[in-house]
């Protein structure tokens, strides 16, 4: 027996370790070597922890994200040069999703941004943009924004910084005890919170589709931070086996498999990052190219596929053609724990692009039929304002 | 009735003509959550070393080998809609295939169980 692709572990030397390695591997991590670092990549088993995710609450680890303080001189005007999101119109406190764009309209990247208030936990003044970037891709990032901002803006780069989630139904419940009035925050705001004389930066927001927060805090505190988490009944450590089936799920692209420097806004079918403003006055790199296939289309479209059968298609398998020629390619795709199917995210031809269109796939020399379907391929339970 | 094991993590069990395969419990720890497995139609010819079956985990896609030459009798049927066999009882229920076996000698290149044991230990 023999593995013939593993769409988790990548390898990449030399191999860093975070500030909760031996808490992971303490608690039974199966650590792999991810963006650099060791990291891990399942508990007790991938199935159990996604589902254990969807009913009560999941603890991740992402330190390995990027986390970036942009402040110093116009750096709002700086940084809609390079996002094609509304940077000066987020209010303190609010938190947006947005892309890190090459002057081509590809995608270096992308990333949470909010605007933080005075009373924020990195000891920074209020205004402050504080920015989540892929941990696979920080480093390019850091290159890409020190070359296209101006000097006078200063780059923190938070590498000491901690980064958990606490994702599912439960998460609300756990974390309130731990930490009362994080309830009252709704979906993509954020605020400080204090824990041990610990400063703590807590949004609403994650990766897998259900309700949860994502926690900033200093690497020295996040051992005794994720037993205070782990020691509630609703938690259990969740390893990066489930965030991949869970953002999947959910319909949430993974950077350097669906999305890249080829892919642009629209083909990823992200035009909601692109923000009315922006859109009428452009000045984004890429921006010629991009509202144009906003108004025209893209060539090609990211959809969500349900394949028929058991077997699942995986990523790098082509999209065909009635001929057999290729015509587009899978990015993701795996079993799908909660819905019991193999699914897969594609980017295929706008023709074949309107869910109920089937199309067929071909890997390792079979084929496979499957059918284009509107994603989430599992309800968001995202807790929003007046909800 | 003898168990031999290969390297690459099957088991087979000779019982007269006929031989059953699988793969280890060893394999499925390492495989995680088995979501779908393929097995070799009856009558299928295998050489040794030949890709006979295919198993997947919600991880990742695998091949499995045939550890000896020979025919395909039986596929297991039940893991078609219960692949998660594999994982309860690999060395038992969750079998893939059973072949005859056309070159018995080929069989003293694999491991007996103690051997593989300490094969594993040393992973």
């Amino acid at each position: 027996m023999s593995e013939t692709l593993d769409a988790t572990a990548e390898t990449e030397t030399p191999i860093e370790t975070l500030p909760l390695d031996a808490w992971h591997r303490a608690r039974g991590g199966r650590m792999v070597p991810f963006a650099g670092y060791a990291m891990p990549v399942q508990y007790e088993g991938i199935m159990a922890e996604h589902l254990w995710t969807r009913e009560h609450a999941g603890l991740f680890d992402v330190s390995h994200m990027g986390q970036l303080l942009f402040s110093g001189v116009e750096f709002d005007a700086g940084l809609e040069k390079l996002l094609p999101g509304d940077v000066k119109g987020l209010g303190e406190g609010r938190m947006r999703y947005s892309l890190l764009l090459s002057e081509e309209g590809g995608i270096h990247d992308d990333l949470m941004m909010t605007r933080l208030p005075a009373d924020n936990a990195f000891e920074i003044d209020g205004g402050t943009i504080y920015m989540v970037v892929n941990g696979a891709t920080k480093w390019d990032d850091l290159g890409v924004f020190r070359e296209f901002l101006p000097d006078e803006v200063t780059i923190n780069h938070l590498e000491d910084q901690a980064l958990l989630a606490l994702q599912g139904p439960e998460a609300v419940t756990a974390l309130a005890r731990v930490l009362p009035g994080v309830e009252k925050l709704v979906f993509m705001t954020a605020a400080a919170f204090e824990w041990n004389g610990n400063p703590l930066w807590v949004s609403r927001s994650g990766y897998t589709g259900e309700d949860g927060y994502e926690i900033s805090l200093p690497g020295e505190a996040a051992e005794a931070f994720a037993d205070a988490l782990t020691a509630q009944p609703e938690v259990k450590p969740i390893g990066l086996g489930a965030r991949d089936s869970l953002r999947l799920e959910a319909g949430l692209p993974l950077y350097g498999h669906d999305l890249d420097l080829e892919t642009t806004p629209v083909a990823a079918d992200l035009g909601f990052a692109l923000s009315k403003r922006r859109r009428e006055e452009g000045g984004f790199a890429g921006a010629e190219r991009i509202l144009a296939e906003r108004e025209q289309g893209s060539a090609m479209k990211r959809v969500g596929l349900i394949v028929e059968g058991r077997q699942p298609v995986r990523e790098g398998a082509a999209v065909v053609d009635a001929s057999g020629a290729e015509v587009g390619k899978v990015t993701s795709g795996g079993f799908a724990p909660s819905v019991q199917k193999p699914i897969a995210m594609a980017y295929v031809p706008a023709a074949l692009a309107a869910a109920g269109t089937k199309i067929t796939l071909v890997q390792r020399g079979k084929q496979h039929s499957a059918e284009v379907v509107a994603m989430p391929f599992v309800p968001h339970r995202y807790v929003r304002k007046g909800a | 009735m003898s168990r031999y094991f290969t390297e690459d993590h099957e088991w087979i069990e000779v019982d007269g003509d006929v031989a059953t395969v699988g793969i280890t419990e060893y394999a499925q720890s390492q495989l995680g959550d088995i979501v779908f497995v393929e097995v070799p139609d009856e009558g299928k010819e295998l050489s040794k070393g030949d890709d006979a079956a295919v198993v997947e985990s919600v991880k990742a896609a695998s091949d499995v080998y045939a550890p000896v030459s020979g025919t395909v009798v039986e596929g297991n049927e039940d893991l078609a809609d219960n692949p998660a066999l594999v994982n309860e009882d690999p060395e038992g229920e969750g079998w893939f295939f059973k072949m005859t076996l056309s070159d018995e000698s080929e069989l003293e290149g694999l491991m007996n169980e103690a051997k593989y044991q300490a094969f594993v230990s040393k992973l």
